[in-house]
């Protein structure tokens, strides 16, 4: 373990997955990432990894997939119009259970929109625009060091689990600066003993042709394909109980419950903190997990709770899993900005006061 | 203790610098920080302000309605920020610049001519230097001392010379 | 005793294709894994596949090979060759997946002077599909979305994509070759092995056009298929080397 150090976002989680064992990155420019490429740029080919700056985001996910089957340890990034290009891909590697991890780090949408921070692309990100039945786990971090650890651990549980994960942040967490203290390197494996640790990556099978391997997405009969994708969907129950993480805040003994994830729930750690000068209890659920979304936290909320806020930069998009996890409990309002908007921890207290008053609390 | 401020001016000014310099001279006092920068598409001669926070305690939102301490170098920049100040709050303004007086009459107001004392050292660049000086010893959120160790530590690669251009820019203004 | 005259290369499989009767696509396959077995490397090749006919050409391959969506090939090998840059990498792409969808990948991984061979088998055609026009079907030539032939003015002109390659300084070695005669095959043998040769000696991208037929789109006997090759496709398509190390150029 190394000391505090003051790193930007984008260069932290940068960091974090070349410490995390990533040797490839494969990326273009696009704010608010560019720091990613850039540093990467910069530091993998001295670092004994590679990068290439692809010629579109279609090139960069194609790459990493070339890379990842290969047996690679890979890394890719962008924000948010760049991920929807790259979403072919990820259905792509996902069916041929080719481990990347990826981080977006979002901007508002629909559309070029803006630079600006966002979490519009929760859909975008939980429920994909790639075709067909496959599913990508998602964490959303909330500060700098969190998204450090889980860049960390994605690129472990990328492998263990044969399938991308994918690390959802916003502009504020990429181009703010925080202390963290970065993790120790996990050593690149060498090109020759990648058979070793992936005995399904494609490497050339050498002297024995019975070991010969091939990486695919393609099964015509449908019954193949139907028992392939009821073995990804096995495999992702059971990855599930590994995946799922919530931080949940007296959730126990609320008057209200607000749910945030990312930038939006430490600007509501401060909303709850005001809050409580105004005599009004407010706890805080943060799924860190977007996808498998943690459900089963919301049965913690005691019946003296008034209302559940959903509280987003977007429309309501997550607001449709809190619904599934109040399952009729509460009522459930949302508190949002969008379009790059953020709220000050002020805003979230006001609203939220209203809201709560409102409902007759 | 949590002391919220901007700084705020042009691209070019080093205003980015300026807030870097504070949250890892936090650090150096085993402080917690956040360092949020504005980003858009302007390069250099565009607006730019960053807000930095630091604290004895983890803090929760980056992003702050009220600030304990402005420090604005341009006119626009005074008028965008002078009112997110608490009451008894601090403005620093490059007076060099900015030929207007604050309206608030309940806050600290310190004019420093940043910009000129800057030139007559030779080297208008560092007048984000002389306001950091100004900043330490009128606000005392991080200290002069650890100010001066994190300018050793920005400049040290670029030589000597700048090294100590910036800290004589450093210690050229006192309230 | 009799003398075999007629072997199965280690590198083909032994299993039926899916190809139609006089399609071109296995003699291709032949080429390629013919030559990395000469040269003993099938064990050290690994293949990034198209979309289109030969989409299954990893059952047929006797390498490590992946599929790929479609036109990403080059993209792909591009990733598989940082993690494994001493084992031939090559694309196999046909004129809809490399001239059309994937026309961004291929160029750069040209540009970028990527040490990996593409293998592209041009028949002016989708097939797999069911025969709609490509970017290099022939002016006037019949396709289902071009049921008169390729007029120019709703469907522009054909693009020579060897001739396209070998502008760009990363492309090393370009070769256009037939599959229509046996002399020709003879002479593309040689292109590919000249282009797994550039790649082991690691001097850039290697491209080899195979000239080949789909006489089911066509709508034309396996014969008059290769008979339409000769006399339509090769006065567009010459054949011949566009660039090579050596400095030989067309």
């Amino acid at each position: 373990m190394s000391k505090k150090v003051l790193m930007k976002g984008n260069e932290a989680f940068s960091e974090a997955a070349i410490r995390g064992g990533c040797r490839y990155y494969f990326g273009y420019p696009i704010t608010p990432q560019n720091e990613v490429p850039e540093y990467m740029s910069r530091e993998l080919p001295k670092r004994g990894g590679y990068f290439i700056q692809a010629e579109s985001e279609i090139s960069a996910v194609n790459m990493a997939y070339g890379a990842g089957a290969a047996g690679g340890r890979v890394f890719i990034t962008s924000s948010s119009p760049g991920i929807a290009l790259m979403q072919e891909g990820f259905s792509f590697l996902c069916s041929a259970e080719v481990p990347t991890v990826i981080l977006n780090v979002a901007r508002g949408g629909p559309g070029i929109g803006t630079i600006q921070p966002s979490q519009a692309d929760y859909f975008q990100a939980t429920r994909g625009g790639g075709n067909g039945d496959y599913m990508i786990p998602v964490f959303a971090p909330s500060s700098i060091q969190e998204g450090v650890d889980l860049v960390y651990e994605a690129m472990e549980l990328s492998d263990k689990w044969q399938n991308p994960i994918y690390i959802l942040t916003d502009g504020i967490l990429g181009q703010m600066m925080e202390p963290v203290v970065l993790p120790d390197q996990v050593p690149f494996v060498d090109s020759k003993d990648i058979r070793k640790h992936k005995p399904w990556a494609i490497t050339g099978y050498g002297d024995d042709d019975s070991k010969k391997n091939v990486v695919k997405s393609l099964r015509l009969a449908a019954e193949e394909l139907e028992k392939h994708i009821q073995s990804l969907f096995a495999k992702y129950e059971k990855a599930e109980k590994e995946l799922v993480r919530v931080e949940t805040i007296d959730i126990e003994d609320a008057d209200v419950v607000i749910v945030a994830f990312g930038t939006m729930a430490r600007i509501a750690k401060e909303a709850i903190e005001l809050l409580a000068e105004q005599n009004i209890k407010a706890g805080l659920l943060r799924p860190i997990s977007l996808r498998p979304f943690p459900y089963e936290a919301f049965n913690k909320i005691s019946n003296r709770t008034k209302v559940i806020i959903s509280a987003e930069l977007s429309m309501g998009q997550m607001m449709q899993d809190v619904k599934l996890g109040v399952n009729n409990r509460f009522p459930i309002k949302l508190l949002n900005r969008t379009g790059g908007m953020i709220p000050t921890p002020l805003e979230i207290a006001e609203r939220t006061k209203k809201i709560f008053e409102e409902i007759g609390g | 203790m949590k002391s919220k401020m901007f700084f705020a001016g042009l691209g070019g000014q080093g205003i980015m610098l300026m807030g870097q310099m504070v949250a890892s001279a936090a650090i150096h006092e085993d402080k917690e920080t956040t360092f949020l920068p504005s980003y858009g598409p302007e390069m250099r001669g565009g607006t730019a302000n960053c807000t930095v926070i630091v604290s004895d305690k983890p803090i929760s939102s980056p992003q702050i309605s009220e600030s304990d301490c402005v420090v604005a170098m341009t006119l626009p920049s005074m008028l965008k920020f002078e009112p997110t100040l608490k009451p008894g709050g601090i403005l620093l303004i490059n007076s060099s610049l900015i030929h207007q007086s604050a309206k608030r009459t309940d806050i600290d107001i310190f004019e420093v001519p940043a910009s000129d004392l800057a030139a007559e050292l030779g080297n208008s660049r560092v007048a984000n230097m002389v306001m950091l000086g100004a900043f330490a010893r009128t606000t005392n959120i991080v200290s002069s001392a650890e100010l001066e160790k994190v300018i050793r530590e920005t400049f040290g690669s670029k030589g000597d010379d700048l090294v100590q251009l910036n800290l004589k820019a450093f210690n050229l203004w006192n309230p | 005793m009799l003398q075999p005259v007629f072997e199965y290369t280690k590198g083909m499989n032994r299993v039926v294709t899916n190809f139609c009767p006089g399609c071109t696509h296995g003699l291709s396959h032949r080429l390629i894994t013919e030559t990395l077995d000469e040269m003993g490397m099938l064990g050290k090749t690994i293949g990034c596949g198209p979309i289109g006919c030969a989409v299954m050409a990893h059952k047929f391959m006797n390498v490590d090979m992946c599929e790929c969506a479609h036109g990403r090939a080059p993209a792909v090998a591009s990733g598989v060759k940082r993690v494994h840059p001493d084992n031939l990498v090559f694309t196999y792409q046909g004129d809809g997946d490399l001239a059309s969808i994937g026309t961004a990948e291929i160029i750069h991984a040209a540009a970028r002077g990527e040490n990996i061979t593409t293998f592209f088998v041009n028949n002016a055609i989708y097939g797999m599909t069911g025969g709609q026009m490509t970017p290099t079907t022939l002016v006037g030539q019949k396709a289902t979305t071009a049921q008169a032939g390729r007029i120019t003015d709703l469907a522009g002109f054909p693009m020579r994509v060897s001739e396209l390659i070998s502008t760009l300084d990363g492309a090393v070695y370009v070769e256009r070759v037939a599959l229509n005669s046996p002399g020709n095959v003879n002479k593309a043998k040689k292109a590919v092995q000249k282009a797994f040769d550039v790649q082991q000696k690691k001097l850039g991208f290697s491209f080899v056009e195979f000239v080949s037929t789909c006489p089911t789109n066509w709508g034309l006997s396996p014969i008059a298929a290769m008979d339409f090759l000769k006399e339509q496709m090769l006065p567009f398509y010459p054949l011949g080397v566009f660039k090579s190390p050596e400095g030989e150029t067309k």
